[in-house]
């Protein structure tokens, strides 16, 4: 039963106009708008690039 | 972590309640005991001769000339191979220099105390556009200027400067702001500003007209002359920053044309460097990027208190000038030096953006999270020594020295 209340949810989700929130690569948000997508791009990426060591220290320091 | 807030609190609330003033001009020997013969102060971390850029090793000889430790620039150049001179930071005297930043004993320094705290910081006068020492420039138009500056402006000024109670600085840059100055490649508003407020008193104390002439045509025909002025102001707010543990605060970032340097203030007096970048900018007929030399000078001291690349957004004029975009792209770089910054100056505002403060404070967490490195609006010297400014551009301090700063404050804290 809850299922198919979630495959119902999602149908009626795609039933009707998308509006799209894209965060990080804003590549994605541009191939969106080109085919008449409304999306919100969100500039985010992840904590000093990615590099693991720096990003620890940072959360440790307060960032 | 606590520690960190209440010492970048107590960062940010030093650098607002600064009260910087321009004081005086005398002879750098007398505002800097230390300073010998044959010593020189240069921009930018610590360097020796045999790592020195072109621009910098033009101006070293170039000063020995005008000091007269060498009879010309090709003896001046041995001797300076030999180890014939002492080489030292500006920063490490309370002192800042605009490009190569040569500070030597006969030179006239200006002089701002920062009335809240009692230090007192120096730079030299800035010599004007085209040929000059602070772009390597080294020949005798450019010797012969330096010569005028110790034995006729400098002593002018400072008897101007003496015969009153001095310049206020932070209501000039308020003016300024709202003029469309950022105070690093725009300072036409506020040089005016100055040369208003320091006419009346050069009158009253010249004793000749015709040099009162060509006093007031030097600093009125110059739009730049209010650079040195900021970066001595900036370098007086900042010194009573340093060494405050636990903070995350950059409180000086400069460059010699071979490295950039950035001191953090929880981390003491330390540097850390690395290479310095190429500036992105536009340049004047005849030149390329071919001809450029990596960025260069102290003159950074102005991001760090917020202005420069960080006012952007008051000074649309100069984002075309150096190459930054349209006039319209301005207020993005200010409000992305927000983003790496600890707050705002709500006495230095910018009107075109509804009176946001300039940001204030770059923390290093911030830079190394965002990735976000400082923006500097730059001159660009030909890399050559002796032929000057090629033109201007925007350049990013290197991510490495927040990179290395940060791991170092991590373990000033007990972090690891």
């Amino acid at each position: 039963m809850k299922k198919e209340k979630q495959d119902s949810d999602i149908k009626a989700l795609l039933e009707e106009p998308l509006i799209v929130v894209n965060i990080g690569l804003e590549g994605f948000a541009d191939e969106l708008k080109q085919q008449g997508v409304a999306v919100v791009h969100v500039d985010w990426a992840p904590p000093a690039g990615g590099d693991v060591k720096l990003a620890n220290l940072l959360s440790k320091l307060g960032v | 972590m606590k520690i960190i807030e209440d010492a970048n609190a107590e960062a940010l609330k030093r650098m607002l309640s600064a009260d910087p003033v321009l004081v005086d001009v005398v002879p750098a020997s007398q505002a800097i005991p230390a300073l010998k013969e044959r010593m020189v102060l240069h921009a930018g971390p610590p360097i020796g001769w045999d790592r020195m850029c072109g621009p910098m090793r033009g101006a070293v000889t170039g000063i020995a000339v005008f000091e007269g430790w060498a009879s010309d620039l090709e003896t001046a150049e041995k001797m300076a191979a030999d180890g014939a001179f002492e080489f030292h930071p500006n920063h490490h005297f309370d002192a800042v220099g605009p490009m190569t930043g040569m500070t030597t004993m006969s030179q006239p320094v200006m002089v701002v105390e920062n009335r809240a705290f009692g230090n007192r910081a120096f730079c030299a006068i800035n010599e004007g556009l085209g040929k000059v020492m602070r772009f390597g420039g080294n020949d005798d138009e450019v010797l012969d200027r330096l010569r005028w500056l110790r034995d006729v402006l400098g002593p002018a000024l400072g008897a101007a400067l003496r015969s009153g109670d001095g310049i206020a600085l932070k209501n000039l840059i308020a003016r300024g702001l709202t003029m469309g100055d950022e105070m690093h490649q725009r300072n036409v508003a506020c040089s005016g500003l100055a040369l208003r407020a320091l006419a009346p008193a050069l009158a009253a104390t010249s004793t000749d007209t015709a040099e009162l002439s060509r006093i007031l045509a030097f600093i009125g025909g110059n739009d730049q002359f209010f650079l040195n002025i900021a970066m001595v102001m900036g370098k007086a707010m900042m010194d009573p920053v340093r060494n405050i543990e636990g903070s995350s605060i950059v409180t000086a970032m400069c460059r010699n044309g071979t490295d950039f340097g950035i001191r953090v203030s929880g981390t003491g007096d330390r540097w850390f460097v690395a290479p310095v970048e190429m500036p992105e900018g536009l340049y004047f007929p005849g030149f390329t990027e071919a001809d450029a030399n990596p960025d260069m000078g102290d003159s950074t001291i102005v991001e760090t208190i917020g202005l420069g690349g960080f006012a952007m957004g008051a000074a649309p004029a100069v984002a075309g000038f150096v190459g930054a975009g349209a006039a319209s792209d301005a207020a993005n770089f200010t409000h992305a030096m927000g983003e790496i910054a600890y707050g705002e100056n709500p006495e230095w505002t910018i009107p075109a953006l509804d009176y946001l403060g300039v940001p204030t404070g770059i923390d290093i967490r911030l830079v190394v999270e965002t990735r976000l490195a400082p923006t500097i609006n730059t001159g660009i010297a030909h890399k050559k020594p002796g032929v000057g400014q090629v033109g201007a551009g925007v350049v990013r301090a290197p991510m490495a020295c927040f990179e290395q700063a940060l791991e170092a404050f991590a373990e000033s804290v007990g972090v690891s």
